[in-house]
C-alpha cells in the first residue's frame, strides 16, 4: 500500500489508474491511501467544464490541453457521463475526441460514470482529483454532462468554472436561465462558426449583466470554435487570468473550503448511509419498518426516528 | 387507377370475405404471428387489393419503362435487350494476385470488373506507411502508385472491359492512375468507361473511410464532374452508395432516403459550382444493398427511381438521360451468415433475384465465405453462377418490370416513397446533409436500427436460419483464401525502387503545383493528372492534400 | 457498491466498420458494464494506454479487415510488455477458424464471431472477470 502511494506520488500511470479504481469502488486501501495522499495536494489547477450534450466539450478540452502541453503543464482529465439508471453500466465515449492525446505522457485521462449519484457526480471525483493532483499534474480538468445536479456539484470542485453554449441549442441558454448562471467564472460560446452565434453571446452577456450587477467583477464571456482552434489562446489567457485572480484575493481559499467542505460531507453521508443501509443488524429493522408503514401502524418520520435514535444513541 | 363503382365493389366484396372466410378462418386456425413487419418495422397487412393503390395514377405515377418517373426501368427493354453487367467487387494483396483473379473472373463470363482496394490505399497511405501496418492486402488490392495499377490491369482490355472502383477520400488520385495507365497505353481517355465510388458523405455517414473535411471533399468531387464530362465522357463519376450505410445497419428506408438525399445534396453542390445538370447529372450513378426482405428491396428500388427522376426535374434538369437513375446492387455482406456458410448461397441467390426485379444495371452476388474470410475461387464461381442461373433460366428477364402493377409492390413503394420525404423534412430541420452529419443525425439513426435489428436476434423475435434457430454444430469446412506472404515485400521493394528510380525534380515540381492548386480553386484532376503520370505515389499525393485540407474528425456517436 | 466491470472497447488499424463494435459497447453497457469507446484508427500504443489509464478489465477488440493477426497481437504483446497481463483480451470480427487457436495462443481469450449474440459475450466476460 505505501508502495502504491509513493508511486501514485511519483505519478506511475498504473498506479494512480489503480488507486481511482480503488477510490471509485470505495475499497479500504483506497481510503488508507487517501488519507496519506491529502498532504501532497493542493498545487492543481482544477477546471470544471460544463455543457449540454454535444456542446463540443472534449474537444474543447483537447485543444487546451495541447496548449498547456505547449506551456509545459501537465494534465489530467476526468471525463464523467451519465451511468444508466437502468443497468447500472455506462458507456463513456469522451476519449474518442481526445485521441491525439493518447499518446502523450504528460497527460492522463480518465473517464468514470456518475454511479448511483442521482444525477450528480461519484463522490469519487473528490479522490480522483486528489490523486490526479497528488500525482503531479499541474492542471486537473474535470468534465461534466451540464445535465442537473452534476453541474452544481462540479463548481464545488473546481477552482475556476467554465459553461459552454452552443448557438442554436436553445435549451443551452435555457439551462442557464434556470439558475445555474451563478456557477461560471467563464462563459464559453463555442462552435461560433454557427449562424445565430451574435445573438447566443448576446443572450448570455446579458444573462452576465444581470447577475453580475452590483459586482465589481464581471464574468467573461468568450467565443469559439474548439474544431478549429480559434479562440482557445484567448480561453487559456482567461483561465490564468481567472487563477491570478483567485491567487491574488482570498476567492481561492474560499474555494478550495467549499471544496473540502462538499468533501468532508459526502463523506460522512456515505458512510452514514453504508453504515445504515449495508449492515445487517439494521437490515430486518429497516425491513420491518417498511412493512408497518405500508400497514399504517408507523409513519414514515416515526420510523426515521426510530432507527436514527439507535445509530445517535 | 380504377373505375369508382368497381373499386366501390371490391371494397364491398374484400368486406364480405374478411367476415366471412378470413375471420372465421383466423379464429380456427390462429396466424403464426399477431404482427407481421418488414425490415424497415412496417406492419405488413394480410392482403392488398387494388383499395391500396386506388390513389395512384397510371401514367403519372408509374409509367412506362425508359420514361419519366422511371419507375419500371431506364430503358425501354431493360434485360430483353442487355443483361445487367455481371461485376464481382474482386481484390486482394498485391496488384499482380488481383490480376490473376480478374482474368479467371472474366474467363468465367464475368462482363465488368470491380476493384476493391486495401485500407492503406483507401486512406491514402503507401503500402510502407505506419499506419499500413498490418493491413497490405488484406481487404483488397494494395495500389500505391501508377505503377500497381499498370500490374493490376495488364493484358487486360481496357478499352473494352468497363471497370468500377471502389474509392472514395483519394478517389481523384486513383482515377487518375487508371487515366494514366490507359493513356500510356494508347488507349483514348475518352473512350473507357468504368465508376469512381467518389462517395464522400456515406462514408462520413456510415463506411467512416474518409481523409479530408466535407468543403474540401466536395470540391473534389465536383472537380471530377467537371473533369468527368469534359475530357473522360464514358465514366461514372460517381457512384452514390446506399450499400454501406445498409451495411452499417440501417434501415432499408433509411438507406433510401439517406442515398437519394446525398445524392441531391451532389447536384445542389455542381450547380454552385455553375455546372450544368444536363451535363453532369447523365454520370451520376448509384450503389444500392439487396437485403433480405424480397418485397422491400424491389420496392426500394423501384422508389428510388421514381423519386429521383422528380428531384432531378425539380433541380431544373431537362433531359431524360439526367433523370434516370441506374444503379449498381451488391447482396447484403452483413446478411451472410458465419454458421453453415454454404446456406449463404440460398440468400445470395434471392437477393440477386430481388435486385434484377428491381431492374438493376449491375450485380454483385456475395460469396458463401464472406462472413469468415475473403471469398476464395470455387466461392467467387458459385456466386457468379448464380447471376447466370437467374439470367439464364429463371425466365424473370423475359418482360420488364415482372411486378409492376403488384397491389403489394406499388403500395410498399410508395409508402417508402412517403417515408423518405419524412426523413428529409427531418434533415431539412437539421439545416442539411452536412449540419446533419456533424450532428450525428445518420450515425445516431443508423446506429440505433443497427442494435433494434441485433436485440430482435437476440431475444429469437427474429430468425436468421442457421444463427438463432435450425443451428447445426458441425465444422466449417470452407477452403479459405491463401494470400502470397511475399506479396507485401514484393511491393514494399517495388515502392523503395521508384521513389529511387524516378525523375524527382519532375514529381516534385509537379507536387507543389498541386499544392498552389489546390489553395486556390482551380480544378485539380490535371494537376493530379501531372503528379500521377510523374509516378508521385498516392501518399505522396495524398500527403499535399492532407496539408492544404487537413483531415476529418468524425463526431464520435455511439 | 457492486464492483463495475470496465471494458474497453478499441477499433485497431484502419478498418471503418464500427457497427459490431458499437453494439457491443451498447450492449455490455446494458449488462452493467462500465464501456469506455476509444473511437476508430487507433494503433496498438494507443490502446495500451487507454487500458492502463482506464485500468479496464478487459479490452475487447473489432476488427473486420483481416488484419486481426497483426494487430491484436500487436496490443496483446503490448500489454504484456506494459504489465497488464491479468487484463482479459476478446476479439472479434471476420476471423477465420484456422487463426482461432493462433490467437489464443498469444493472449486472445475468446473471439466472437459474426452472428454471435451478445449475451454470450456479456456472459463470458462475466464468467471470466472475477475481482
Amino acid at each position: 500500500m505505501k508502495d502504491l502511494v509513493s508511486k501514485v506520488l511519483k505519478g506511475d500511470p498504473h498506479s494512480i489508474a489503480r488507486l481511482i479504481t480503488l477510490a471509485e469502488n470505495n475499497d479500504p486501501v483506497a481510503t488508507s491511501a487517501m488519507k496519506d495522499i491529502h498532504p501532497h495536494t493542493g498545487s492543481a489547477h482544477v477546471i470544471g467544464i460544463t455543457g449540454v450534450m454535444g456542446s463540443g466539450k472534449s474537444t474543447l478540452i483537447c485543444e487546451l490541453t495541447r496548449l498547456f502541453r505547449k506551456q509545459g503543464k501537465t494534465v489530467g482529465i476526468i471525463a464523467i457521463d451519465p451511468t444508466s439508471p437502468f443497468s447500472g453500466g455506462a458507456l463513456l465515449g469522451d476519449r474518442v475526441r481526445m485521441t491525439e492525446l493518447a499518446m502523450d505522457d504528460g497527460v492522463f485521462i480518465r473517464s468514470m460514470g456518475t454511479h448511483g449519484m442521482l444525477g450528480g457526480l461519484t463522490s469519487a471525483v473528490y479522490d480522483v482529483v486528489e490523486i490526479l493532483d497528488a500525482s503531479g499534474k499541474d492542471v486537473v480538468i474535470v468534465e461534466t454532462v451540464g445535465v442537473g445536479q452534476a453541474e452544481v456539484d462540479v463548481i464545488k470542485i473546481a477552482d475556476t468554472t467554465l459553461v459552454i453554449v452552443v448557438p442554436g441549442l436553445g435549451d443551452s441558454i435555457q439551462t442557464l436561465k434556470a439558475g445555474i448562471m451563478e456557477i461560471a467564472d467563464i462563459y464559453v460560446v463555442n462552435k461560433a462558426d454557427r449562424p445565430g452565434v451574435e445573438q447566443t453571446v448576446a443572450e448570455v452577456e446579458s444573462l452576465v449583466d444581470i447577475s453580475c450587477s452590483g459586482k465589481e467583477k464581471k464574468i467573461p464571456v468568450l467565443s469559439t470554435v474548439a474544431k478549429q482552434n480559434k479562440g482557445i489562446d484567448e480561453l487559456l489567457k482567461e483561465i490564468d487570468k481567472h487563477k491570478k485572480h483567485l491567487e491574488k484575493t482570498k476567492e481561492f481559499e474560499k474555494q478550495r473550503r467549499l471544496r473540502y467542505e462538499a468533501e468532508l460531507v459526502e463523506i460522512i453521508r456515505k458512510r452514514l448511509m453504508n453504515f445504515i443501509f449495508d449492515e445487517s443488524t439494521f437490515k430486518d429493522k429497516i425491513e420491518s419498518l417498511i412493512n408497518q408503514i405500508s400497514k399504517k401502524q408507523v409513519d414514515p418520520y416515526t420510523a426515521a426516528e426510530e432507527i436514527l435514535g439507535k445509530i445517535l444513541k | 387507377m380504377f373505375d369508382k363503382k368497381e373499386l366501390e365493389n371490391i371494397k364491398k366484396n374484400r368486406k364480405d370475405w374478411e367476415k366471412n372466410n378470413y375471420n372465421t378462418h383466423v379464429k380456427k386456425h390462429p396466424e403464426r404471428k399477431t404482427k407481421f413487419e418488414n425490415l424497415s418495422s412496417n406492419e405488413i397487412k394480410n392482403l392488398f387489393t387494388p383499395e391500396d393503390i386506388a390513389h395512384l395514377d397510371y401514367l403519372k405515377d408509374i409509367g412506362f419503362p425508359g420514361e419519366f418517373p422511371f419507375l419500371r426501368g431506364v430503358h425501354p427493354t431493360l434485360y430483353r435487350g442487355r443483361l445487367w453487367t455481371f461485376r464481382q467487387f474482386s481484390g486482394f494483396g498485391s496488384a499482380e494476385e488481383t490480376n490473376q483473379r480478374y482474368k479467371y473472373l472474366l474467363d468465367h463470363g464475368e462482363t465488368g470488373l470491380s476493384v476493391a482496394f486495401d485500407y492503406p490505399t483507401l486512406y491514402g497511405y503507401d503500402t510502407d506507411h505506419p499506419m499500413s501496418r498490418g493491413e497490405f492486402g488484406k481487404c483488397g488490392v494494395a495500389i500505391s502508385s501508377l505503377q500497381d495499377m499498370e500490374i493490376l490491369f495488364s493484358d487486360i482490355p481496357i478499352d473494352k472491359v468497363t471497370t468500377s472502383m471502389t474509392i472514395n477520400g483519394p478517389a481523384a488520385i486513383v482515377w487518375g492512375f487508371y487515366i494514366a495507365n490507359a493513356e500510356n497505353r494508347g488507349v483514348d481517355r475518352r473512350i473507357i468507361g468504368g465508376t469512381i465510388q467518389n462517395d464522400i458523405l456515406k462514408e462520413y455517414i456510415a463506411q467512416k473511410s474518409w481523409i479530408f473535411p466535407p468543403e474540401p471533399s466536395m470540391r473534389l468531387i465536383v472537380d471530377t464532374f467537371e473533369f468527368g464530362f469534359k475530357e473522360i465522357p464514358r465514366w461514372n463519376t460517381i457512384s452514390i452508395s446506399g450499400y454501406h450505410i445498409r451495411e452499417a445497419g440501417s434501415t432499408a428506408v433509411q438507406e433510401l432516403a439517406f442515398t437519394v438525399g446525398d445524392g441531391v445534396e451532389y447536384v445542389k453542390w455542381a450547380m454552385k459550382r455553375g455546372l450544368d445538370i444536363d451535363k453532369f447529372a447523365p454520370r451520376l450513378s448509384f450503389f444500392f444493398n439487396a437485403h433480405n426482405d424480397f418485397f422491400e428491396e424491389i420496392a426500394k428500388y423501384r422508389a428510388a427511381r421514381r423519386i429521383w427522376a422528380k428531384e432531378l426535374k425539380k433541380l431544373g434538369a431537362k433531359k431524360p438521360r439526367s433523370m434516370l437513375m441506374r444503379f449498381h446492387t451488391q447482396t447484403a455482406g452483413c446478411s451472410l451468415t458465419a454458421q453453415q456458410p454454404e446456406i449463404n448461397i440460398a440468400r445470395v441467390t434471392m437477393q440477386g433475384l430481388a435486385a434484377v426485379l428491381g431492374g438493376t444495371q449491375s450485380l454483385h452476388t456475395n460469396s458463401m465465405d464472406e462472413a469468415l474470410a475473403l471469398p476464395s475461387e470455387k466461392a467467387v464461381r458459385i456466386a457468379l453462377r448464380t447471376q447466370q442461373i437467374i439470367a439464364e433460366e429463371s425466365g424473370v428477364t423475359s418482360t420488364v418490370d415482372p411486378l409492376g402493377g403488384s397491389y403489394y409492390i406499388e403500395w410498399l413503394t410508395d409508402k417508402m416513397e412517403e417515408e423518405t420525404y419524412k426523413y428529409w423534412d427531418r434533415v431539412e430541420q437539421l439545416g442539411g446533409v452536412l449540419p446533419a452529419i456533424e450532428k450525428g443525425f445518420y450515425q445516431r439513426e443508423i446506429a440505433n436500427a443497427a442494435y433494434k435489428y441485433q436485440k430482435e436476434i437476440d431475444e429469437n423475435k427474429r430468425i436468421i436460419v442457421g444463427v438463432n434457430d435450425y443451428q447445426l454444430d458441425e465444422p466449417i469446412d470452407i477452403p479459405i483464401l491463401k494470400m502470397d506472404e511475399k506479396g507485401e515485400e514484393r511491393q514494399i521493394n517495388r515502392l523503395k525502387k521508384l521513389r529511387k528510380d524516378r525523375n524527382k525534380q519532375k514529381y516534385e515540381r509537379n507536387l507543389e503545383r498541386l499544392r498552389k492548386a489546390a489553395e486556390g480553386d482551380e480544378n485539380l484532376m490535371p494537376f493530379i493528372l501531372d503528379c500521377v503520370h510523374s509516378y508521385a505515389t498516392l501518399g505522396e499525393t495524398c500527403q499535399v492534400l492532407r496539408d492544404v485540407f487537413g483531415e476529418y474528425e468524425e463526431p464520435a456517436i455511439y | 457498491m457492486e464492483r463495475k466491470i470496465r471494458v474497453l472497447v478499441a477499433k485497431p488499424g484502419l478498418d471503418g466498420h464500427d457497427r459490431g463494435a458499437k453494439i457491443v459497447a451498447r450492449a455490455l453497457r446494458d449488462a452493467g458494464m462500465e464501456v469506455i469507446y476509444t473511437g476508430l484508427h487507433q494503433t496498438a500504443e494507443m490502446v495500451v494506454e487507454a487500458a492502463i489509464q482506464e485500468d479496464v478489465d478487459v479490452v475487447g477488440l473489432s476488427l473486420l479487415s483481416g488484419a486481426h493477426m497483426t494487430l491484436f497481437v500487436d496490443v496483446a504483446k503490448l500489454l504484456k510488455k506494459k504489465g497488464m497481463s491479468d487484463v482479459l483480451i476478446v476479439g472479434g470480427g471476420i476471423i477465420p477458424e484456422e487463426d482461432v487457436p493462433k490467437l489464443k495462443k498469444e493472449g486472445i481469450s475468446a473471439v466472437f464471431g459474426p452472428g454471435t449474440p451478445c449475451d454470450e459475450i456479456s456472459d463470458y466476460i462475466k464468467k471470466k472477470v472475477k475481482r
